[in-house]
């Protein structure tokens, strides 16, 4: 177990190693120039920007001293905004998607197994075509969609009854965070539905499924302590890749609710080539990525006693 | 500063889903504006002159010495002052000093004793002696060290000629300031309104290092607010500042910019929610604005967004009967009504803005642009006499840059549609995100670009001098030595008469030899809680302006 552990931990570091060279090997391969903004500059102020952010090196110079100063936890000093840290951008505002991102994935997941079960238990009948029909829509919805509705929901809801129920955005209080996080979760809400009905209905039909019906178990206790108990295992394998994809493809959400996430950060550095901050999410997420499947590996040997790690 | 920068707008398909979306909830009457209007407004507070607002974004440097951008120089304009600040009606008013001489070589500025920084202790002179010498010096690196070269030495400071030691401007004792100029400047006390003229303190700035202005405590204030809450993205609270001299003239005791997003749906649901008090419209959300039948307001930013042409060797567009070809088929009017088709923007006729002061009232006005007819007839004779002269069977298709915006595509395409069925010239429209297009206009790689400019400070030099050789935001390296020598006279004079003459003959230049198309003076359409009075929208400097805004019962 401890040397499984270890294991993968190491090859954890080497992939977080490859996705820092590959960021940095596109980020410098894309066109455009972090320094150049709407106002030209003098050459003397241009060379002075370069050799404070180490742009007057060669690329490869560039590249070790990055790593080296990473190694040591220091992603270096934002393009855009230049007096704050990266570090300080992450452990600002990483909480706060981490925040929105767990309820997301609670929705979704309280969502995608009641949804999944009930659809099939009441296989090919109104239920199961209904809600088949709903995740649909929400796998091929994109989330902005869902976004700019859920908020003009919101705006009726509060001028129907008067006030201010559910803030329309904003961030702060466990209201604010109900719309966005049911929005960012439907996604995965339907995927797990679908991946939940179709395991279920595997095992509905499974020997000891019938065995244990022959024995004159209670639906309630055979739907409870054998179907669902072994229908789960897939959706726990594709939650940890989810709750990182949740936490990070939140930017719509994030820009349409108003709320200071790390998403906003990691797709407008892109936009406005702010080196640093690319490398600084990039790597941060892909670690966290990592991390979370390695975790899920382990989780699985719990819930399954038949997974052996080795 | 330059406007077609369009930070963080959201992509094209998004914006195209929230068409989608508006269409889809009209139909299902999700919106009705009997419903609306029923909320109470929480963003305006009459009992504690309290007002709550949205920011497109977070300001990324609120260090005054290196800021560019609006929404900085917003938070600036209410935080800090200095030496001289614009007054409700938009005149010169006294700052931190209370009165000034002003002559061809220099200017005295005596400061008031009662102006205070937010920790009591008094602005002084050195203050000042000390921003200036910072914002110039190469090593802070500021993109604004510009504004400051009509002081002595600036220009050769900044690039490392002189130490920032011989920038001429010195305290004479803590509250007389002297400025001795490079050459005359007409709109030196203009000058002084603007953020990168505004003071920091030495001591502190070197305490804070490079962390000055990153949070709440790491920053001084002098103006009429001092901020009291940042929550990087979320939000930026500005209360009253106690220690401001002139406190008894400010109303409002806070303004909570609660909300950050640059998305203008989310913007306008919180207005319709009552949660923010005033926000900007753009071509989508103002139909939704209609349809509540809120009060649009208009307003002319200042901006002129323009063609411009590339000049550089063995580019088709140096032609300049190429250039006139186009010239005489392009209606700017046109643009203006069935493509941009939002209220307010003008027509472009000239480099120089309609609002521009000139002798004695507006320069348009005493020196009008001449206008061109148009003609396609002699567009087509213009394009052959072109292709003659380039010695070319076909002209080959013309490289159009533009920006990512919704807005720039749709401009883009109309131009295609114009020069092709006119005459029959090929467009290739090339868009690029920000940083992209900044790359390709630095290094001349397109025929035309689409581009804009906004006035830094309320003079017609702010404009005129963009084209000259020397000017490094001359992205299509126009150069004419009779411009040149023009921009050189009107800089070298405080005469009214002959710097409005000179540029009056840069205005018929930039007409004359096509050095750009002007297509239209931008205006923004936003909404305003009818409850809040006294917000100045500016041209030049905060804008917004908050400071004399009260609530009203």
């Amino acid at each position: 177990m401890f040397k499984y552990t270890l294991k993968r931990l190491l090859a954890g570091v080497i992939t977080v190693w490859f996705i820092a060279t590959a960021t940095f090997v596109a980020m410098h391969a894309v066109p455009g120039d972090p320094l150049l903004n709407d106002k030209a500059v003098t050459p003397e102020i241009r060379r002075n920007l370069e050799e404070k952010y180490g742009l007057d090196k060669p690329v490869f110079t560039q590249y070790l001293i990055y790593m080296g100063n990473m190694l040591q936890g220091d992603f270096g000093i934002s393009f855009t905004q230049q007096n704050r840290r990266v570090n300080d951008i992450i452990r600002d505002h990483f909480p706060v998607s981490a925040m929105l991102g767990l309820l997301a994935i609670f929705f979704a997941t309280a969502g995608g197994i009641v949804w999944g079960a009930l659809t099939a238990t009441y296989r090919n009948r109104a239920p199961d075509v209904v809600i088949m029909f709903l995740v649909i829509l929400g796998i091929s919805v994109p989330s902005f969609v869902f976004a700019a509705l859920g908020q003009l929901l919101l705006v009726n809801i509060n001028s129907w009854v008067g006030y201010s129920l559910i803030p329309v955005a904003g961030w702060g209080t466990i209201r604010h965070m109900l719309m966005p996080a049911l929005v960012l979760g439907l996604g995965t809400m339907a995927l797990l539905t679908r991946l939940m009905r179709s395991t279920m209905l595997d095992i509905v039909n499974a020997d000891y499924i019938r065995t244990a019906k022959a024995k004159g178990l209670s639906p309630l206790r055979i739907f409870f302590r054998h179907q669902l108990r072994n229908a789960i295992l897939p959706v726990v394998t594709i939650l940890g890749p989810q709750i990182a994809a949740i936490t990070t493809g939140g930017f719509v959400v994030e820009l349409v609710f108003a709320i200071p996430g790390l998403g906003r950060y990691f797709v407008q550095a892109v936009q406005q080539l702010d080196y640093t901050v690319i490398m600084g999410t990039t790597v941060f997420y892909g670690a966290f990525l990592v991390l979370m499947v390695i975790t899920v590996d382990i989780i699985y040997g719990y819930i399954d006693p038949r997974v052996q790690l080795e | 500063m330059l406007q077609c920068r369009v930070l963080n707008s959201p992509p094209v398909v998004y914006r195209m889903y929230c068409r989608i979306i508006l269409a889809l909830s009209l139909c299902c009457g999700f919106t009705s504006a009997a419903a609306i209007a029923q909320i109470e407004a929480t963003s305006v507070d009459f009992k504690n002159q309290k007002i709550t607002i949205a920011l497109a974004q977070e300001p990324p440097q609120l260090n005054p010495l290196k800021a560019t951008d609006q929404v900085s120089f917003f938070i600036l304009g209410h935080v800090s002052e200095g030496l001289l600040r614009y007054d409700r009606r938009g005149r010169l008013a006294p700052g931190v000093a209370e009165k000034w001489e002003m002559d061809e070589t220099g200017a005295t500025f005596w400061l008031r004793k009662n102006a205070r920084w937010s920790d009591g202790l008094p602005v002084t002179a050195h203050d000042f002696v000390f921003a200036w010498r910072e914002a110039v010096a190469p090593i802070t690196a500021s993109e604004y060290a510009f504004v400051l070269f009509p002081i002595k030495n600036g220009e050769k400071i900044n690039t490392g000629a002189l130490d920032k030691s011989e920038l001429g401007v010195t305290a004479i004792d803590d509250y007389t300031l002297k400025v001795e100029f490079e050459r005359p400047c007409a709109y030196f006390l203009k000058l002084t309104a603007f953020g990168t003229y505004f003071p920091v303190r030495q001591d502190f700035y070197e305490n804070r290092g490079e962390r000055y202005a990153a949070d709440v405590e790491d920053m001084l204030y002098n103006g009429p607010f001092r901020l009291a809450e940042w929550v990087h993205s979320a939000s930026l609270k500005m209360v009253k500042n106690e220690n401001y001299w002139n406190r008894e003239s400010i109303t409002l005791t806070e303004i909570d910019a609660a909300y950050i997003t640059t998305d203008t749906t989310a913007r306008l649901n919180l207005f319709k929610d009552g949660k923010i008090a005033l926000t900007g419209l753009d071509s989508e959300t103002i139909k939704d604005a209609l349809n509540q039948k809120y009060r649009i307001r208009k307003f002319t930013t200042g901006s002129v967004f323009y063609l411009e042409f590339n000049f550089r060797d063995g580019r088709l567009t140096a032609n300049l009967n190429l250039r006139r070809a186009m010239q005489v088929v392009f209606d700017p009017n046109e643009l203006v009504n069935k493509v941009l088709a939002t209220p307010g923007n003008l027509p472009g006729y000239s480099l120089f803005p309609v609002w521009l002061d000139g002798v004695e009232g507006k320069f348009r006005k005493e020196f009008p642009a001449k206008r061109i007819n148009i003609d396609i007839e002699e567009g087509r004779r213009l394009v052959a006499l072109a292709r003659q002269e380039l010695n070319l069977e076909t002209i080959p298709p013309l490289i159009l840059l533009v920006g990512d915006s919704p807005t720039a595509a749709k401009q883009a395409e109309y131009l295609q549609g114009l020069f092709k069925t006119t005459l029959d010239l090929d467009l290739k429209i090339d868009i690029q995100t920000f940083k992209q297009r900044l790359a390709k206009m630095t290094a001349g790689e397109f025929d035309i670009v689409a581009a804009g400019w906004g006035p830094d400070f309320n003079d017609i030099m702010t404009f005129g001098d963009l084209m000259a050789s020397w000017n490094l935001n001359n992205r299509g390296r126009y150069n004419n030595p009779r411009y040149d020598e023009l921009v050189r006279r009107a800089q070298n004079s405080t005469d009214p008469q002959v710097r409005m003459e000179a540029m009056a003959e840069v205005q018929n230049i930039i007409i004359d030899d096509v050095v750009i198309l002007p297509e239209y003076e931008q205006a923004v359409v936003y909404l305003q809680h009818p409850k809040l009075k006294g917000v100045v929208r500016r041209i030049v400097g905060q804008d917004p302006d908050y400071t004399y805004a009260r609530v009203v019962q």
